[in-house]
């Protein structure tokens, strides 16, 4: 089979999945369908053979998940009962997205064929990749020499978004907590 | 260890043996990221991910006695200067921001692409213990939060 009919069946399957996400009346369940999509993105990027992609989402996802389930585990969710103005929001949502699905028709004839084009910079890294980095893993090359201010820009997010989760909830938690010194200021 | 802190006996005999593996398995993906997939990011999620499982199977009192955690924040935050670092060195030796100024090496050997595995090391020193420390962070807000005592 081609790599498209596989994705087709992949993105199917992730769908299905969300959908079922938001059916489910129990917490934890929908963590788990949530889970399946995750992991439909894994295998999709491993058809695309896109490994070190791969790897990361797959490693990402089960983080989430540990995470996701930490923080549902044993919590009772109050579900509220479906009403009329939820059925008229379905309706709208339905037909909003058939509509932009029939004005777009049009493009989906114009896109070129699947991975065909390669840009100039991208036959660069390709052809010279390994020569000009001495780096076997071309991705590798990529986003810590060709592109290594990127990166830079990443470590200063992921910095940046620990600084400010630490600083809030540092915060808080000196402020609630009645005792004290439960935790060190560190 | 007392018995009431984190899981049962048969998980904290399988944590003993598996954390060691897995942080073994990390240090290889981040070892050889520019040999084969993989790469500090990845290596880096792969450790977060063995604190992890520690802290679940023993509990989070174990991991204060076992590790520091504002050690590993110092951690965390020195990677960052060290990758600023490493590019400014790049701008005075080798010409320009971030430019890999080691000598390459032979193709597909473990010392090779100059400053490449030195980032990735540096890269996955940052991603694993800011993972880690934000979730023991957000343990220790849901514990004062909900009022439990160790």
């Amino acid at each position: 089979m081609p790599v498209e009919t596989w994705l087709i069946f992949i993105l199917g399957f992730m769908i299905l999945g969300s959908i079922i996400a938001l059916e489910l009346k129990d917490i934890l369940s929908s963590v788990i369908s949530i889970g399946v999509v995750g992991l439909g993105v894994s295998v999709a990027f491993l058809f695309l053979q896109a490994l070190d992609l791969a790897i990361v989402q797959f490693l990402f996802e089960i983080f989430a998940l540990i995470i996701l389930v930490r923080a549902f585990i044993g919590k009772e969710y109050h579900i509220k009962e479906p009403s009329k103005s939820h059925v008229i929001q379905t309706v709208v949502t339905i037909v909003v997205l058939l509509s932009i699905l029939i004005l777009s028709i049009n493009v989906f004839r114009l896109l070129p064929q699947f991975g065909e084009p390669i840009f100039s910079t991208a036959r660069h890294y390709i052809e010279n990749g390994a020569k000009e980095t001495g780096a076997a893993n071309i991705v590798t090359a990529i986003i810590l020499d060709y592109r290594a201010y990127d990166t830079l820009g990443e470590v200063t997010v992921l910095f940046t978004a620990i600084l400010g989760v630490l600083a809030i909830l540092r915060t808080k938690s000196k402020t609630t907590s009645p005792a004290g010194g439960d935790h060190e200021t560190n | 260890m007392k018995q009431t802190e984190g899981m049962t006996l048969i998980v904290k005999t399988v944590t003993r043996i598996s954390v060691w593996m897995i942080l073994l398995y990390g240090l290889y993906i981040i070892l050889h990221g520019h040999i084969s997939p993989g790469g500090g990011f990845a290596g880096g999620v792969i450790i977060a991910l063995a604190f992890l499982n520690v802290m679940l199977a023993y509990g989070r009192g174990f991991i204060k006695r076992w590790v520091n955690i504002g050690f590993l924040h110092d951690i965390e935050s020195s990677s960052a200067a060290l990758f600023l670092a490493i590019g400014i060195l790049g701008m005075a030796v080798g010409g320009g921001f971030l430019a890999n100024f080691i000598s390459h090496g032979k193709l597909f050997h473990l010392i090779s692409a100059g400053t490449i595995p030195i980032l990735n090391i540096v890269i996955a020193a940052k991603v694993s213990m800011g993972l880690f420390v934000v979730v023991w962070t957000l343990a220790i807000f849901h514990l004062d939060k909900g009022g439990k005592k160790e």
